[in-house]
């Protein structure tokens, strides 16, 4: 259908100007859903019920004036770490396998009430921790603009579900570019927004510190749109922030004449592929065309971000981690007594990465390694928080590649994670400082993978960002993602076979209303 | 006993904060309730839930801070403090490890030696884990996340007090200082104040300490003291002998007077502290302390000498009325209303010191109210009542919290001060006992008091005693010189 290639703000506006309804839209996503999932798997869980009974009531809404905002009907996918209300949350995890949150996430409960649609919540890497959703214990997920390529993650459903026109956007969480990098790799925006603006309310903590939720979508503007009703300050997180600056899509537009660009000279090293690079600096030549002064700098420590972060972000996920234990919730195997029961929970309830990560974090917090490693990566935190504070006096963004590579393919990155961590070494750095980062689509690689471009900006400087990436994709239009047709559905099942099936899961992910514990 | 030896104690106290909400969520604190019927997502650990800072819990220890003479940290931080246990729903305590709320303070204590000065190494906040349930019928055990969550402080002190008699000073005088903040009730039954007593022996003299051990489920004082004595002479026993004190943590059984090894050093848990990224620091700029400390109550010692100033009481008078704060405040508020602090506080002192005797009570659960006590004390100004009808009336104060001028009123318990119904009372019953009045006049003066005695019960204990004194006294006299006459 037609309206699957719309943007989010687009559907929105013909579903006020009453050329069709939220219902038809929801219908029309629920269709393609049904077409791609048995390739893509993007999604854990769908309720298609539920779907169409927040149509039909967004819709009234909609008629008697209740719901005026520009998304209002336009369906959303939501990645499965953050909490819906009486719906199956489980961070593609076994030990969360069975786990329905009697609260909802805070971002999820302003998208709904500006009137969202909820499709279902996606498939990612295993409570966040991966970079191609391959971690997943529900499968993996496909790469809509090549099958046998991951999406990236570990928001890889979310993008997946978005490139392959099965939502209109998505909420990603992004702690080291988990939305970023997916993004990159399949065409599409992404944002993560400045630590703080969005609550963290009901997003399962991976690592607290820099854990980030913000929009997927095919636009600038989307994203825009998306970010002014999920920003703002929640009582609930003490890190969020209460700031009067979320008018994101009233920049949509303004001329970027003067706006200062820094490259840093060092994302253009060893690593990079080079077609990414070329179509990055294409990208800046593109930006210098609207009227960007765009200059090469040295930002260093560029190569310190990774270490810093993986000690910083598993020591965290160590202690965010440790409740799954299968005394109050979720997956619980049986043992003898309770430490017994505590092992054999965790060892069958968590995958391979987490565990690395868990122990990795163990290590570098316990006593007699704690300062040589944990307080180390926090000083050397520091350090790259005042090499961003150092470039934002002369820049107001900086620009470099999202990733290193385009997509790689299914099965190639889990045999050496130190390669794949590697793979987050342009987008950790927004992390660690808690800047907002944003990923544009800047091409397409001659095996016809997208590339993304990534500006950040400094903190609360999303508007910079948007202004920048907004003249930038009107500039040079990007394709949207060849549509999934029944046929390819079908074609895609044998290679399906393939990938699935390793042993570590796939329960069902359409869970009819019954089975579904309700609450009161 | 060969040598001398000195005992080195440090204590660390849980005081459990009186806010009304848990420290990182809404929840309330009450005692009591069904189980896990005051929780949330928070309190629970449920996955994506945040803590948020309870403001209550921070002017608290601040105020704790102040009182203890403690440096404030004006940037202070929490630290998660890693470990698994079912009571512990996210399997990490929220604690402070590298920059508590308060550092190097000190108390002064009195002790039969003398005064002495004990530091306060520091303060920090935590909130408290749940509770476990065994169920022995159904062999499991279940957990009541009530308490998760609930604010504590824990005061650790320095390694300056040298015997029981001094950690118990210690601990009156920690007590005392937070329950005039109206930081917390510190009741040690219910286990809002706990403490962990840290000891070490060494030889008299010697300028370095010894191994020390820690000493757990202290639940009151006479236990602390006991646990302090008891493993004073384990130490010993041990060094006599030869053999080595284990660093350890031993759990005190108050019934069998002996203490178990619980984990020693080298299977001590490493916590894995780290800042807790949940919770941004703490800051408390100086117009927040001045404020706290603008608003502090009137601590003990000052109270103490401002009843022997201002009320003209003796000092021990005045040290029992402040020896809690709901006695203090109990006498102040009836004081006030009433006008008699001498009379309101011999109704402390003897009647109810008394009955919390007798009723195993503390003077921390005193519930009747000043206007009742203060109502009693104008009916017996007034001579409405006797004083052997107040304090019958005031049991029931004690208890019920009645209105005694309604319960004077429906019970009809107005003194008796007609002469002629005194008169005809007593009448009765120097006719009843024609053999007391004989001893009487034989010169037994005591057979007086059995006939007076007897008027006024036949009254029903209404009657001015003065007045029956005085009517059975004439007319005994009377009667004798009648006889002469």
């Amino acid at each position: 259908m037609e309206c699957l290639r719309w943007t989010a703000l687009e559907l929105g506006r013909r579903i006020r100007a009453g050329e069709l309804t939220a219902v038809e839209a929801a219908q029309a996503a629920l269709r393609q859903i049904d077409v791609c999932e048995p390739v893509l798997n993007s999604f854990i869980t769908i309720d298609p019920e539920r779907v169409l009974e927040q149509a039909r009531a967004v819709q009234r809404g909609i008629e008697e004036g209740r719901f005026g905002g520009a998304l209002s009907g336009a369906p959303v996918a939501i990645k499965d770490n953050l909490c819906t209300r009486g719906q199956r949350t489980t961070c593609a995890s076994r030990i969360l396998g069975d786990f329905t949150p009697a609260y909802e996430a805070e971002a999820v409960a302003r998208l709904r009430r500006a009137g969202a649609v909820i499709l279902g919540k996606t498939n990612m890497d295993e409570f966040a921790m991966g970079s191609t959703t391959e971690t997943s214990a529900f499968g993996a997920t496909r790469n809509p603009w090549s099958l046998g390529r991951v999406p990236g993650g570990s928001s890889g459903g979310s993008c997946s579900a978005v490139a392959g026109g099965e939502a209109f956007y998505a909420l990603g969480s992004d702690t080291g570019g988990s939305i970023r990098q997916p993004a990159s790799f399949c065409g599409l925006v992404g944002l993560k927004p400045t630590y703080g603006r969005v609550s963290r309310y009901g997003l399962v903590a991976y690592a607290s510190s820099m854990d980030q939720v913000g929009p997927i979508a095919r636009s600038v503007a989307d994203c825009a749109a998306v970010l002014e009703v999920i920003a703002g300050h929640d009582p609930r997180d003490s890190t969020s922030l209460a700031r009067g600056d979320t008018d994101f899509t009233a920049v949509l537009g303004r001329d970027i004449k003067g706006m200062r660009i820094g490259i840093p000279r060092g994302y253009f090293g060893e690593g990079l592929d080079a077609e990414v690079g070329a179509a990055v600096r294409a990208a800046a030549q593109g930006l210098a065309a609207c009227g960007a002064v765009v200059e090469e700098f040295e930002l260093g420590l560029t190569a310190y971000a990774v270490p810093t972060y993986y000690t910083i972000a598993s020591a965290e996920a160590s202690s965010n981690l440790a409740r799954f234990d299968g005394v109050k919730y979720g997956y619980r195997a049986s043992g003898e007594g309770l430490h017994d029961m505590y092992k054999r929970t965790r060892s069958q309830g968590f995958g391979p990465e987490v565990k690395r990560r868990i122990m990795l974090g163990s290590f570098v917090l316990s006593s007699g390694y704690y300062d040589a490693y944990y307080l180390k990566a926090l000083r050397t935190k520091a350090r790259i928080k005042q090499a961003f504070d150092a470039a934002f006096v002369r820049y107001d963004l900086l620009l470099g590649p999202t990733a290193p590579t385009t997509a790689p393919a299914l099965g190639e990155s889990l045999g050496d994670p130190l390669r794949m961590y590697l793979g987050d070494i342009y987008t950790i750095g927004a992390n660690l400082a808690g800047l907002p980062a944003i990923s544009v689509p800047c091409g397409l690689d001659s095996g016809g993978l997208p590339i993304g471009l990534q500006l950040t900006a400094d903190c609360f400087q999303e508007k910079k960002l948007l202004a920048a990436a907004y003249a930038y994709e009107q500039s040079r239009p990007f394709p949207l993602c060849p549509m999934l047709t029944a046929e390819a559905g079908a074609g895609g099942e044998a290679a399906d076979a393939e990938t699935r099936g390793q042993g570590t899961a796939c329960e069902r992910k359409y869970i009819c209303p019954e089975q579904m514990r309700r609450e009161g | 006993m060969s040598r001398q030896y000195e005992t080195v104690i440090g204590l660390e106290v849980h005081i459990e904060l009186a806010t009304r909400t848990k420290i990182f969520c809404g929840c309330s604190t009450a005692f009591g309730g069904a189980p896990n019927s005051h929780t949330c997502p928070v309190c629970t650990g449920m996955p994506g839930s945040l803590p948020v800072l309870n403001r209550r819990v921070v002017e608290h220890a601040v105020a704790v801070g102040l009182a203890t003479n403690c440096r404030i940290t004006q940037y202070c931080k929490f630290d998660r403090k890693n470990y698994f246990y079912p009571d512990n729903p996210q399997n990490y305590q929220i604690s402070q490890l590298y920059l508590p709320i308060c550092r190097d303070g000190w108390i002064e204590i009195g002790t039969a030696a003398g005064r002495r000065v004990v530091g306060i190494h520091e303060i920090h906040m935590e909130e408290d884990a749940g509770k476990l349930i065994h169920d022995e019928w159904e062999d499991c055990t279940l957990v009541d996340f009530n308490r998760s969550g609930v604010p504590l402080i824990e005061v650790v002190s320095e390694p300056d007090m040298r015997s029981a008699e001094e950690v118990i000073a210690f601990l009156e005088k920690l007590r005392l200082i937070v329950q005039y903040l109206g930081a917390s009730d510190c009741k040690l039954q219910e286990g809002s104040m706990r403490a962990d007593v840290n000891l070490s022996v060494r030889e008299m003299g010697s300028g370095t300490f010894g191994t020390r051990t820690e000493m757990k489920n202290l639940n009151s004082f006479k236990a602390v003291t006991r646990a302090i004595e008891g493993e004073r002479r384990r130490q010993i026993e041990l060094l006599e002998e030869g053999r080595p004190v284990i660093q350890e943590t031993r759990r005190w059984d108050d019934n069998k007077e002996y203490s178990y090894a619980m984990r020693s050093k080298e299977d001590a848990r490493d916590y894995r502290y780290f800042p807790d990224p949940d919770l941004p620091p703490v800051v408390i700029d100086d117009a927040w302390i001045e404020a706290i400390r603008a608003r502090q109550p009137e601590l003990h010692e000052a109270k103490l000498a401002r009843y022997q100033a201002e009320f003209g009481l003796p000092a021990y008078d005045a040290g029992i009325l402040t020896s809690d704060k709901r006695l203090a405040d109990l006498f102040e508020a009836t004081t006030a209303l009433c006008g008699r602090p001498k009379r309101v506080s011999n109704w402390l002192m003897v009647e109810t010191m008394r009955l919390l005797r007798e009723h195993e009570r503390g003077a921390d659960q005193l519930d009747f109210s000043p206007e009742n006590l203060a109502k009693l004390i104008g009916l017996q100004e007034r001579g409405v009542v006797n004083g052997t009808v107040a304090k019958r009336i005031f049991e029931i104060i004690f208890t019920e919290d009645i209105d005694p001028e309604a319960y004077v009123r429906e019970h009809g318990l107005e003194t008796v001060g007609d002469e002629g119904a005194i008169r005809r009372a007593v009448e009765a019953v120097m006719g009843a006992n024609p053999q007391s009045v004989a001893d009487y006049h034989g010169g037994k003066k005591k057979a007086m008091g059995f006939l007076v005695g007897q008027a006024m019960r036949a009254m029903g204990g209404r009657a001015d005693p003065g007045a029956v004194n005085r009517i059975v006294r004439q007319m005994l006299e009377g009667d004798a010189s009648g006889d002469l006459g």
